[in-house]
């Protein structure tokens, strides 16, 4: 049989295909993050914290009131994003003027505050919660057993990400956005309420997190760290595909999904460390990033 | 950045030329004459955590304070400095200062070859090239046996001071501790006041106009660079002296945002800023320890009230108030 | 030091010449992980369960006062050994206790011989500290990942699970209780056809277990802790490993982790523990008054906090003094030790504490009465068995 580096190829297939399912939280994700920073020039350090704080919602939504995973999935993201919003209004919106790094700051204390506030709270076990029954389950490849969820995952985010594209990049409402990023004075001039788009971005771009969140929650540990190192590989997904460039964060998730599954077969212990690497040779060689416009 | 660059400038006349203005000096000899007191007030150990920290924050404050660039992968040379400090100690029984050399010579080099490739990139580009390498430095740091793992290097000697002096007494120890990073930080004052900081300054304001004037942008950043992670490793070289040990938290990427925080707190581009953030920031971790979770909900809080109402730091404010440059 | 020290002979000569038992003033330090990945099995749990132990003990009518101070050591041995440091040199503390997270107790266990206070570790597995960097004033007493090993390993291989595939955190601890593992898993006829090194933390088991799946092996052995066992079972369940006919051993997990999973993921999972809530009548009354004020069932750290203070209490009150760490440490490995929650305990003359430590396997949804009836006893391991032999270099009692 044709092997490839010891490795028989359905056994090759297979990881590919779990790397493209990790992708699929990296594309959610960094989509997130590329629309907040492409559109209000904010590095979002907390989008890992919002992410878990989702996730957490959905278990209390559960829990406390009986709600399961299927409205969960549009409830959490929403009420995470609404407080995205607040946060929006009463602090980041001071900031729009000064250095990213400010932003970065600010965002990097607020996660510090929301995963401190969830440990002490819900501790650091976690919490379980489990498949939808509809989606429990899976089928046999042939070359791997892929659990129902698992399908859903990248369908659901496969949808997301390209609905939030076309958004973005076809619409009318796109268009505006993009303007009031480039010149929000002139587009004001027009009678487009500027700030109160920031926020919804904001809003959005939060909610985004909120998804991959409960999207998340079957399968991963809700726990109070689930966000903190994912925090900075995503910031990575969105430095490697170009800051700002939403096909590009889309792109480079999955692409990143794919080689860090490789990278899980040939040299396991390396898998944290290989999207730094790439990182880091993708600035040198080509900084604007694999698909963006401008450094 | 600008709005506080802008800031801080205002309230800083360059009147740097003829030497130490007498307030700088003032401050510095009251510093001293409280350091020299102070392992008779507080517990040694914990002073001397507090000098390794802030000699860290003023390496880091130099880079982005006064040459305008943000690291966000310093942990890469201060634990790797700690980590060459404490084998040289352990394994080749090198005398102290010998281990605090070798520490800060294999920062230096990291530093050199790091910032050669990372200067090329700007703003966030930088900051993110930083971070990438201080995670390559950090996979290495669990990878390779001399480190032992996220057990560390453990049981470090503290050794006898040019062969000569013991230093298992912690008051010994400390006043090791307080010539070298006193005399760093005034080494570190000396840089920022010279014709070179003065460039840098420049380049910070206006790269595009230093370049017109005719200076190597590029080789100031480098050497800047270059400096700042030495020091850095000065720092973390001597903190494995104290410790006794050196792990993994000291090359992770957390403790590269522990420096920032601690440089914004106390107020960057200012000289007794990074000095006030670091002995603030320890000291919160020394004696809120029994608060648990508390302390990183604390830290954060203190991270959102500095960028929303103190972005120019504490002694920014206070230099601020006094319009004399601190 | 010295001072302390001459002051504490002094102390002690007097008390045992019949003075008052009043003399005896005892600062117990609780440091362990209070917002890490260890603070539930750990944390606060065990500053409350050494708290119980001074009042069961009965300290104050004794005439001892005893105090129990408590610190996070977030996982970084630095810090540990910062706060250690100050514990003993300006605080007076007399004994530390708990000290999860095998760095940052090695650490403290050089501190602490150095002050000669006493080490009452119950968090970490290493079993360096009772080995290679062996301590006469350390006490380990709950469990190690030998112990760890020969309980799940051995019982496992026994069963018939002859060939492992491990998963094993990319770590010291993850490597050493892998190393134990192999080699109770070749002693008694088994197998290891494979093994992968997960970054530690990681989130995504999938791949790895895909691996282990395809290895042909019986048992995946789960050589990690805390969040990336919890996720690496999951996944499991989810990915279908279990339903195949491949069983998972987990070779450390505590019983705040199999409540996290809940009954229905983690269900016939074997594990080891020195200490469960439900054993005997003495146990549950204890666990009651534990989850009274922690709102949780105590984990086997949290009760060996426990019983090592009301020894560490009993060998003060004989000698009466807290100042010689070394002397009380000897008179802990001279007592005969009937403890409430452990049973028959003795310490060895390198400080290694020799109890029974009990086989578990989590119940299946149908068999749980509750959501912390979590286990059925399979076996039970005899502390001989199941703790390495003494090394002679540690051997104390020579010295």
């Amino acid at each position: 049989m044709f092997e490839l580096l010891g490795i028989p190829p359905q056994v090759l297939l297979g990881q590919l295909l779990l790397g493209l399912i990790n992708g699929s939280f990296y594309a959610v994700l960094s989509l997130g993050l590329a629309v907040i920073f492409g559109l209000l020039n904010i590095i979002n350090f907390a989008h890992g914290a919002l992410y878990m704080a989702a996730a957490f919602v959905a278990w209390m939504l559960l829990e406390y009131l009986g709600i399961g995973y299927w409205p969960a999935l549009i409830l959490a993201p929403l009420i995470v994003g609404a407080f995205g919003v607040l946060l929006e209004r009463t602090m980041l919106s001071r900031l729009y003027h000064l250095d990213h790094l400010y932003g970065l700051l600010l965002t990097f204390g607020l996660a510090l505050i929301i995963q401190g506030l969830f440990r002490n709270y819900y501790g650091i076990s976690g919490l379980p919660y489990q498949i939808p029954e509809a989606l429990s389950g899976g089928r046999n490849l042939g070359f791997m057993f892929l659990p129902n969820y698992r399908a859903w995952v990248v369908v659901a985010s496969v949808l997301v990400c390209f609905g939030t594209w076309f958004m973005i990049e076809k619409t009318r409402l796109g268009a505006y956005l993009r303007a009031a990023t480039e010149n929000p004075v002139l587009v004001g001039a027009f009678g487009i309420n500027v700030p109160l788009m920031i926020m919804l971005t904001y809003g959005f771009g939060v909610a985004l997190a909120g998804f991959a969140g409960v999207l998340a929650a079957p399968i991963y540990s809700v726990n109070p760290n689930m966000g903190a190192d994912l925090i900075i590989v995503v910031f990575a997904v969105v430095v490697i595909g170009g800051m700002g460039s939403i096909m590009g964060a889309i792109l480079t998730g999955y692409m990143l999904g794919l080689v860090e599954g490789l990278t899980r077969v040939f040299y396991p212990e390396g898998s944290a460390v290989v999207i730094f690497v790439i990182m880091a040779i993708v600035l040198l060689i080509k900084p604007e990033g694999l698909f963006g416009r401008t450094a | 950045m600008e709005k506080t660059a802008a800031e801080t400038n205002h309230a800083a006349p360059v009147a740097e030329q003829a030497g130490m203005p007498g307030l700088h000096k003032a401050i510095f000899a009251v510093l001293l004459a409280f350091l020299v007191v102070l392992p008779f007030l507080v517990y040694p150990v914990f002073a001397m955590k507090v000098m390794c920290f802030a000699l860290f924050a003023a390496a880091f404050n130099l880079l982005l304070g006064f040459g305008g660039l943000l690291s966000f992968g310093h942990a890469a040379y201060f634990g790797g400095a700690s980590y060459v400090a404490a084998h040289a100690a352990k394994v080749w029984g090198l005398t102290p200062e010998l281990a605090v050399l070798c520490g800060t010579a294999a920062a230096a080099v990291l530093g050199l070859a790091i910032g050669a490739l990372a200067i090329r990139r700007q703003g966030i580009y930088f900051a993110m090239v930083t971070l990438a390498f201080a995670q390559m430095v950090y996979f290495f740091s669990l990878q390779v046996p001399f480190t032992g793992g996220e057990d560390g290097i453990q049981s470090v000697p503290r050794g006898d001071l040019f062969g000569l002096i013991p230093l298992e007494d912690n008051v010994a120890l400390y006043f090791f501790v307080l010539a070298v990073t006193f005399g760093g930080i005034l080494f570190l004052y000396r840089i920022v006041h010279s014709p070179f900081g003065q460039v840098l300054k420049a380049i910070r304001e206006n790269e595009p106009r230093a370049i017109s004037l005719g200076y190597n942008v590029n080789r100031y950043k480098l050497m800047v660079f270059v400096l700042s992670a030495t020091f850095a490793g000065l720092a973390g070289a001597l903190k494995s002296q104290v410790f006794q040990l050196s792990s993994l938290t000291d090359v992770h990427w957390a403790m590269s945002g522990e420096v920032v925080l601690m440089t914004l707190l106390g107020g960057m581009g200012t000289i007794f800023g990074p000095l006030v953030g670091a002995a603030i920031i320890v000291t919160m971790q020394n004696y809120l320890a029994t608060f648990g979770a508390w302390v990183t909900i604390i830290q954060g809080v203190i991270f959102v009230i500095g960028v929303l109402l103190f972005r120019e730091g504490i002694v920014g404010v206070i230099s601020r108030w006094i319009k004399r440059p601190l | 030091m010295l001072n302390k020290l001459a002051l504490g002979t002094a102390l002690g000569a007097l008390a045992a010449s019949g003075a008052l038992a009043q003399d005896i003033t005892v600062k117990l330090g609780v440091l362990n992980d209070r917002s890490g990945i260890y603070a539930d099995l750990s944390g606060e749990g065990s500053a409350v369960a050494t708290r119980m132990a001074v009042e069961d003990f009965g300290a104050a009518d004794k005439g001892m006062s005893v105090e129990v101070i408590s610190a996070d050591h977030q996982n970084k041995p630095d810090v540990g050994s910062n706060i250690a440091r100050q514990w003993y040199d300006v605080d007076g503390v007399n004994a530390i206790v708990d000290v999860p997270t095998s760095s940052v107790a090695l650490a403290v266990a050089d501190i602490t011989a150095e002050a000669n206070g006493v080490l009452l570790d119950s968090g970490a597995g290493s079993t360096s500290l009772t080995r290679e960097q062996c301590q006469p004033t350390t006490v380990h007493w709950t469990y190690d990942t030998a112990a760890l090993a020969n309980g799940t390993g051995g019982a496992v291989t026994n069963a018939g699970g002859k060939k492992w595939f491990f998963l094993t955190a990319d770590y010291a601890f993850g490597h050493s209780l892998e190393e134990n593992t192999m080699a109770v898993v070749k002693a008694n006829g088994g197998e290891v056809v494979g093994n992968v090194r997960h970054p530690f933390p990681s989130q995504d088991f999938s791949s790895f277990l895909l691996q282990a799946q395809g290895s042909g092996a019986d048992v995946i052995g789960l050589a990690n802790a805390g969040g990336d066992t919890v996720n690496a079972i999951k996944q499991a369940s989810e990915f279908g490993i279990t339903q195949a006919g491949q069983s998972l051993a987990a070779l450390l997990m505590f019983v705040t982790d199999v409540h996290s999973l809940g009954a229905e993921t983690a269900q016939g999972l074997n594990l080891t523990e020195a200490f469960y809530w439900d054993q005997n009548d003495a146990t549950r009354e204890w666990s009651a008054r534990f989850e009274e004020q922690m709102g949780a069932k105590p984990t086997m750290v949290h009760a060996g906090a426990y019983s090592a203070t009301m020894a560490y209490l009993a060998a003060v009150e004989a000698l009466g003094s807290a100042e010689d760490g070394r002397a009380i440490v000897a008179k802990m490995r001279e007592m005969e030790i009937d403890d409430p929650l452990f049973g028959k305990v003795k310490v060895r003359a390198d400080g290694r504490a020799i109890h029974d430590m009990y086989l578990f396997e989590v119940k299946t949804p149908a068999e749980s009465e509750g959501e912390w009836d979590l286990y059925k006893q399979i076996s039970s391991i005899s502390g001989e068995d199941a703790f390495l032999p003494m090394l002679d270099e540690c051997d104390f009692s020579k010295m």
